[in-house]
């Protein structure tokens, strides 16, 4: 047998012979490797449905018995009595995001789009650290600047403050997403437009941005689901409310908070409506995401090559 | 309406050309031994020196474009070809750290003079490039774009450029019953020919190619070459092209670069048959490049 310790003159033939012993002596091994990296990867990818299906089980095990009529339209009872409904939260989140949407995506775009068209090369270096930053720091500690900023000086817990918040917390997220998906967009593209005498400015806002169009709404959609569920920024700013706000000066019932707030309580009715409501807020999230994947594909259609 | 009356315009300026064209044009059927063939310049280059930073990229051109002609500009990969496109309608001033020297004039005015209205000029200097560069819109609206750019409302105006230039652009038969689908849903020589409708409908009076042909099939090409004969009945062309064949074929005069030179410029005819230059004939015949 040959064996490459030796120190032999390797021809043509010696050497297609040895490696074809090779290949034979792997064989069966590289077999079994293949197959066991493939179950190892189905694995991963089945344990990472385990959660989002264990959550939504038992969300919709411990909440749907709450869930009725009166859930989405009656305000909360007090200590004590049956029923009642989360009315004034739901609509309390969707008016916060509303005012998130407000303040993040306005400021998460504009600034995207100058990192990736307008800025230089050092300049941008920083913002996208600090925005990276921002991306880490805690929620809690938006919610505590929030209060010094937006509810001390005014003297009251307010819807705006609590959106405030919110949209603070998107913009890094927007940003990111933006400067990404716009980075992709392809310069001949840019040139094109130049070249027909379109101002800089609309080429942006006419070919830049509609080609860019799918994924900075996803962008801002991974945002939004993002801070739906946030509970700390809103603690301070928000407060939560168990009546109907009358302006948005005033504190403001959000999803989050109840659901925090009669998840500690000692009553198993509370318990019930508690889990309802994280059904409710997920369920906000799902929706809002399908109608934005909705509209992104309607106007798809004239991004892709189909139809 | 604005369109409308630079169109008037553009029709108007073409019988006065045309009524000055014949003479030109018998002169040009006879083999000419002028260094210089270009008997109207559109465009003249003098001293032009073009550098991306520290490299000297276009050394000391100096050449006229003849009006309603089309020049070929031909060369090995690197030469400078595209980048001397891209100075007529200022596309490298998008490119940090370039600088140039010399001047460019089209119909008598520097286009890189301090007053030189960037966005207008890319109006009169349309360009056609590589890849097809279709925007995500509809057929029509890509077509339509430059007029709305400039604040066209009028619907039956739009419509009619719109028409026009999908007539001048042979694309308007194939497209006509599909004018609201995707323009990425076409085919590339199509789509290319919707590019070269969609700079006809700002209106023109230069066309610059860079190598509209290279992504396509013959069969396309063959479309797109055609075109360009027909084009150049009524606007100035300049195609950068790496295909020899096609300069021969559409061009009236060809302009040589080597490494950021321009060698040799000439009658197309005369280029290639018998150059002055023997580089040129070497690069002719394939022997480098």
């Amino acid at each position: 047998m040959v064996s490459p310790t030796k120190a032999i003159v390797w021809n043509e033939s010696q050497t297609s012979g040895y490696l074809a012993q090779l290949f034979q002596r792997t064989r069966q091994k590289r077999h079994w490797v293949d197959k066991i990296i493939v179950y190892l990867l189905t694995a991963c990818s089945v344990l990472v449905l385990l959660p989002l299906l264990s959550i939504l089980t038992h969300l919709v095990s411990q909440g749907i018995s709450a869930i009725n009529v009166d859930f989405f339209t009656k305000l909360p009872k007090p200590v004590g009595e049956h029923g009642g409904g989360m009315a004034n939260a739901i609509v309390g989140t969707l008016i916060l995001l509303g005012i998130a949407m407000g303040v993040g995506v306005p400021i998460g775009l504009g600034a995207g789009i100058y990192l990736s068209e307008y800025a230089n090369h050092r300049f941008a270096m920083v913002i996208r650290f600090v925005n990276d930053v921002m991306n880490g720091i805690p929620s809690i500690v938006y919610g505590i600047f929030t209060y010094v900023v937006f509810v001390l000086p005014f003297k009251s817990f307010s819807a705006i403050s609590g959106g405030a918040a919110l949209g603070i917390m998107m913009i890094p997220i927007v940003t990111r997403t933006t400067e990404e998906f716009i980075r992709l967009v392809p310069n001949t593209l840019r040139e094109a437009g130049l070249a027909l005498g379109v101002p800089r400015w609309r080429v942006i806002t006419d070919i830049v941005l509609q080609t860019a169009k799918g994924g900075i709404i996803t962008g801002i959609m991974v945002a939004l689901a993002r801070v739906a569920g946030e509970t700390a920024p809103l603690l301070f700013t928000a407060f939560g409310n168990r009546f109907w706000h009358s302006s948005l000066m005033e504190p403001i019932a959000a999803l989050s908070l109840q659901i925090f707030s009669y998840a500690i309580s000692p009553f198993d009715d509370w318990h019930r409506q508690a889990w309802a409501g994280a059904l409710v807020l997920i369920a906000i999230v799902f929706i809002v995401n399908i109608l934005a994947q909705y509209f992104v594909r309607r106007q798809a259609r004239l991004l892709s090559p189909k139809k | 309406m604005m369109t409308e009356n630079i169109m008037d315009k553009k029709t108007e300026n073409l019988t006065r050309e045309e009524k000055r064209q014949p003479p030109t044009e018998t002169t040009q059927m006879m083999p000419s031994t002028d260094a210089d063939p270009v008997k109207i310049p559109k465009i003249e280059v003098s001293g032009l020196n073009f550098y991306y930073g520290k490299h000297h990229a276009l050394q000391n051109i100096s050449m006229n474009i003849e009006a309603k002609k089309v020049t070929a500009l031909i060369g090995p990969s690197g030469c400078g070809k595209s980048t001397f496109l891209r100075i007529f309608n200022r596309m490298n001033d998008l490119i940090p750290l370039t600088r140039i020297e010399g001047s460019i004039l089209i119909d008598g005015k520097d286009i890189y003079d301090k007053e030189t209205d960037v966005v207008a000029l890319r109006r009169k200097v349309g360009m056609v490039f590589q890849k097809s560069t279709p925007f995500p819109k509809s057929i029509y609206d890509n077509v339509a774009y430059g007029l709305r750019i400039v604040g066209a409302k009028d619907r039956n105006m739009i419509d009619h450029v719109v028409e026009k230039s999908l007539r001048r652009a042979a694309l308007w038969d194939e497209v006509k019953d599909s004018l609201n689908k995707s323009a990425l849903a076409i085919s590339g020589g199509q789509q290319q020919r919707l590019c070269i409708a969609r700079a006809l409908a700002v209106g023109p009076e230069v066309i610059l190619m860079d190598e509209p042909c290279s992504a396509l099939d013959p069969t396309a090409t063959a479309r797109i070459e055609e075109l360009i004969l027909e084009l150049k009945n009524d606007y100035t062309i300049i195609i950068v092209t790496h295909n020899m064949q096609q300069a021969a074929r559409v061009s009236d005069n060809t302009g040589f670069l080597f490494l950021g030179k321009l060698i040799e410029l000439g009658h197309t005819d005369k280029m290639f048959t018998k150059p002055d230059n023997p580089m040129t004939e070497s690069y002719i015949t394939g022997r480098f490049g």
